[in-house]
């Protein structure tokens, strides 16, 4: 293996090299710590700051979703699946919910899924806006976290608006989203399409979702010493990236351009005309930068949908009891974090018979063991923090 | 000095200009944020209108909901005509301690009966407190807002 | 000193016991005043509101409240902690920093003791805090706190340097070492036009990159950001002082602060002119002189405290290398040319 580079440029930082007997420690860092994003252990052995390996202990937040959803109808894992990776709530629901569609061999109708498509990129920027936030103040700096926080408080009032929830909003339905509360010979049926006033505060909040985007590039990405902190810390080669499965941002600062809303056809992304962002060197840096172009892109996509947005039903016709034909798929989407997917098997009827999730932190933790060698403790809080993963997402 | 500093003077100016700014928060319990219409904050019933079918207590992912029912009877419609039967509610419990927000049965109730309410504020000391029964859920109902307009409306 | 001013006889040991409670209660007004400060600017620099409910609308009780608190709470101890190391180490770093506003000048007879080797006695006695740290580091049991006081360790050594060298220049332009003399020093003219005499504060009168070092130096002194690594809250949770609580935390709360008034006031004194005004006369001065000073340590400290909300921290591998390699010669140049420039002119 070769060695990374920044082994190579810490090396030759060390001007005088004294050989003392020193000691080798043991550090847990976590599972209870500031900056783990949760409860990941990482065993570390450390010479004074020089980490020589890590070795990660997951699992501290299994909730067993697996094992729920052999007991549970279609609707009531929806309403549980958006918990996995809970920053991003929306985009948790839709690869689930495409995959009992073709399963069921129907298609939501255009406004449910232009509808879908705003939403989940709302919880794109929503989940890239804290980490935004978090990022710098993991590095040092206190301020960048209100600031990016504030304009993200626009995004859940929003969000709040159309589903009633803002972290979890338990909105689509298969074939569709959901179309009203209360159901069957009721006459009290309340719609639950948009809202008066939401397409023009979309568009404001948008506007504001980019200028804090410029707030945080002068705060942040113009200044040296997070600039210090961050170019070249952290670089996982291309080859390192695609064999271990890492996938969505962090995969594309190391400099391949594959987004899956551009290849998988679950939601119109192919009407709307965007830019996927792709990094140079894969260290810290790159994963930053492309999240922050990601959060502009976003905003372009939602307003040229606001703009087009078509009429119509929410929901296509489905049975009020709904049984999935027997069958399995597997559908991914490009989830904030990176690529997740459900492999669902159903034997015919209410319940599923197996329900995989492949979830991105998961794939993306598995790098750790590689990419924290050699470096100096502060760099690992700047290589976690980058890799922007959930212990939701990765315990499942 | 100004050159090799530039990015560190412009976060600073930026941290300057927001210092002047007017603050974004408010101080809750003295000014309290109205939450929108559609919130989900309590669930409220109705309970004239239910008919102890059972369908939320079903559908409820997590199994808060406690219901008991029985029958009873009631004169004929008309004279000679077959017994009618009622069903009438015993008990309706809504555990908010298990209760994940999820709405499906508000949304699965065929008589409506069960209504979103966006009132957040009910806290209490001791989790067996969290348990609403039939008189408390019937309260929230004074809370549940009117239907907001839509988009094109 | 204070005697002529009141035009009487006191006992000089009562007039010590004095000046000791008028010390204290200054460092500890001042403190209260400064930690206030850090949290009304910090929160409005994030958009936020910060202390609102304590003693009414502006919240101004919040830290007497936090002082109330940490009074009342209990004694914890780690059970492998070294008893005697645990207790001692935050006083001593309290007592090294209360000890440098001994010779702080407030007005031209107004200071406790103005010694001759003044700036010396200044930069010894700052450096006792730096034991203290190390201290608190290594007997609190905590491989976290370790870590924490070592960095300590290293940086609090190595930005002692810059800060000596920067105060060596200022000695060198003024020819003196206490610091009453370094304030009269500055208020000489150094140039006539027409028959006003122009005086300037040492900060534009040639010692500007010695103005800009010793800021620089005294973050690194103070552990602020963006020098923070020993406390570093995202890593370490708080450094050396982790296992502390209650009492033994205040002590060290305070210490932190009472360390930034006391660098603001002598950066005052050095660079900017201290209790001098130019314009005033001596004798108005003995009564504005602290207040003057007041108001340039307070432009100084909330230079600090927004320098420590805008920045992230340095790795102590950058950190080392600023000081090493950037602070440390740029010093000595300026102690070069400042002396060359005193002999020629």
């Amino acid at each position: 293996m070769t060695t990374p580079p920044e082994i190579m440029m810490h090396l030759s930082e060390a001007a005088v090299s004294v050989e003392l007997e020193t000691a080798e420690m043991t550090l847990n860092i976590g599972p209870q710590h500031p900056s783990t994003h949760g409860v990941l252990r990482l065993v570390a052995k450390v010479d004074g700051e020089r980490v020589s390996e890590v070795e990660p202990v997951i699992g501290y937040m299994h909730r067993g979703y697996e094992k729920l959803t052999e007991v549970r109808t279609y609707p009531q894992i929806t309403a549980l699946v958006n918990r996995i990776d809970w920053v991003s709530g929306f985009a948790n629901e839709i690869p689930f919910m495409v995959a009992a569609e073709r399963l069921m061999g129907i298609e939501a109708p255009p406004r449910a899924q232009y509808i879908r498509l705003i939403l989940t990129e709302m919880a794109r920027i929503s989940s890239h806006l804290i980490f935004a936030s978090s990022y710098p103040l993991e590095i040092g700096a206190a301020t960048p976290l209100m600031h990016a926080l504030r304009e993200r408080e626009r995004i859940l009032d929003l969000l709040e608006s159309v589903t009633g929830g803002r972290f979890h909003p338990n909105f689509n339905r298969i074939g569709g989203v959901k179309p009203a509360a209360g159901a069957g010979a009721s006459t009290k049926k309340v719609s639950q399409d948009l809202p008066a006033g939401f397409l023009d505060e979309t568009r404001v909040a948008m506007e504001r979702v980019v200028s804090v985007c410029d707030d945080l590039d002068g705060l942040v990405s113009g200044n040296e010493i997070f600039q210090a902190r961050t170019k070249g810390v952290g670089v996982i080669p291309v080859e390192i990236a695609k064999s271990y499965g890492v996938s969505g941002p962090n995969m594309r600062a190391s400099g391949v351009p594959f987004d899956v809303r551009k290849v998988d056809d679950y939601l119109p992304y192919d009407q709307f005309d965007f830019d996927v962002a792709v990094g140079e060197n894969g260290d810290c840096w790159d994963r930053y930068q492309v999240r922050l172009e990601e959060i502009r892109q976003a905003a372009r996509i939602i307003s040229q949908a606001i703009d087009s947005m078509p009429s119509g039903e929410l929901q296509a016709k489905v049975p009020r009891i709904i049984k999935v034909p027997k069958g399995q798929v597997y559908v991914r989407a490009e989830n904030p974090k990176g690529e997740m997917g459900y492999f669902v098997v159903s034997e015919g009827g209410r319940i599923p018979y197996r329900v995989k999730i492949r979830t991105a932190s998961f794939s993306n933790l598995t790098i750790l063991q590689w990419i924290l060698k050699g470096i100096l403790i502060p760099d690992i809080i700047a290589i976690l923090g980058s890799l922007d993963f959930v212990l939701g997402d990765v315990d499942r | 000095m100004s050159l090799p500093f530039k990015g560190l003077g412009k976060g600073m100016w930026i941290t300057l200009k927001t210092l002047f700014k007017k603050p974004v928060t408010i101080n809750y319990p003295k000014e309290k944020e109205i939450p929108v219409p559609r919130a989900r904050g309590v669930i409220a019933l109705d309970a004239e209108a239910c008919t102890v079918c059972m369908l939320c207590a079903r559908e409820c992912p997590d199994w808060c909901i406690y219901i008991e029912g029985h029958k009873e009877e009631q004169p004929p419609a008309k004279e000679g005509g077959r017994v009618r039967t009622r069903a009438t509610l015993d008990r309706f419990d809504i555990d908010y301690a298990l209760c994940m927000y999820c709405g499906i049965c508000v949304e699965v109730c065929p008589f409506d009966a069960l209504f979103w309410s966006p009132d957040y504020e009910y806290s209490e000391a001791k989790i067996a407190d969290m348990l609403h029964p039939i008189e408390r859920l019937t309260e929230w109902l004074e809370t549940v807002p009117d239907a907001p307009p839509l988009e094109g409306s | 000193m204070i005697a002529p001013l009141l035009g009487l006889e006191i006992n000089f040991w009562l007039l010590l016991v004095v000046k000791m409670g008028l010390i204290a209660g200054v460092i500890s007004g001042a403190a209260l005043v400064a930690i206030y400060g850090e949290l009304k600017i910090s929160a409005h620099m994030q958009s936020r509101i910060g202390p609102y409910f304590a003693g009414g609308r502006f919240g101004w009780a919040q830290p007497i409240a936090d002082g109330v608190k940490f009074f009342q709470k209990e004694d914890l101890m780690p059970d492998d902690a070294d008893p005697f190391v645990y207790k001692a180490a935050p006083y001593v770093v309290l007592g090294g920093t209360v000890a440098t506003f001994v010779i702080i000048p407030w007005g031209p007879d107004l200071s406790v003791r103005d010694l001759d080797l003044g700036l010396f006695y200044l930069l010894a006695v700052s450096s006792i805090s730096t034991i203290g740290v190390l201290m608190a580091g290594w007997s609190s049991a905590n491989k976290y706190s370790l870590m924490g006081g070592l960095r300590a360790a290293g940086q609090l050594i190595a930005y002692e340097l810059p800060l000596v060298l920067a105060a060596v220049g200022v000695a060198i332009q003024a020819g003196t070492m206490s610091l009453g003399g370094i304030v009269e020093a500055q208020t000489q003219a150094v140039w006539t036009i027409g028959s006003v005499d122009i005086a300037l504060p040492y900060v534009l009168g040639g010692q500007l990159i010695g103005f800009v070092i010793f800021i620089t130096a005294s973050l690194a002194e103070l552990s602020r950001t963006p020098f923070d690594m020993p406390i570093a809250e995202s890593e370490l949770v708080s450094g050396y002082m982790t296992e502390y609580s209650g009492f033994r935390f205040a002590a060290f709360f305070l210490g932190e602060y009472a360390g930034m008034i006391a660098l603001a006031a002598i950066a005052s004194t050095l660079f900017l002119g201290g209790f001098w005004v130019p314009g005033v006369s001596a004798d108005a001065l003995q009564y504005l002189g602290p207040l003057v000073l007041a108001a340039k340590m307070g432009a100084l400290i909330f230079l600090f405290i927004w320098m420590r909300w805008t920045f992230p921290r340095l790795r102590e591998d950058q950190l080392q290398s600023l000081a090493w390699r950037w602070l440390i010669p740029a010093a000595l140049l300026n102690i070069a040319v400042t002396a060359v420039f005193k002999v020629v002119l």
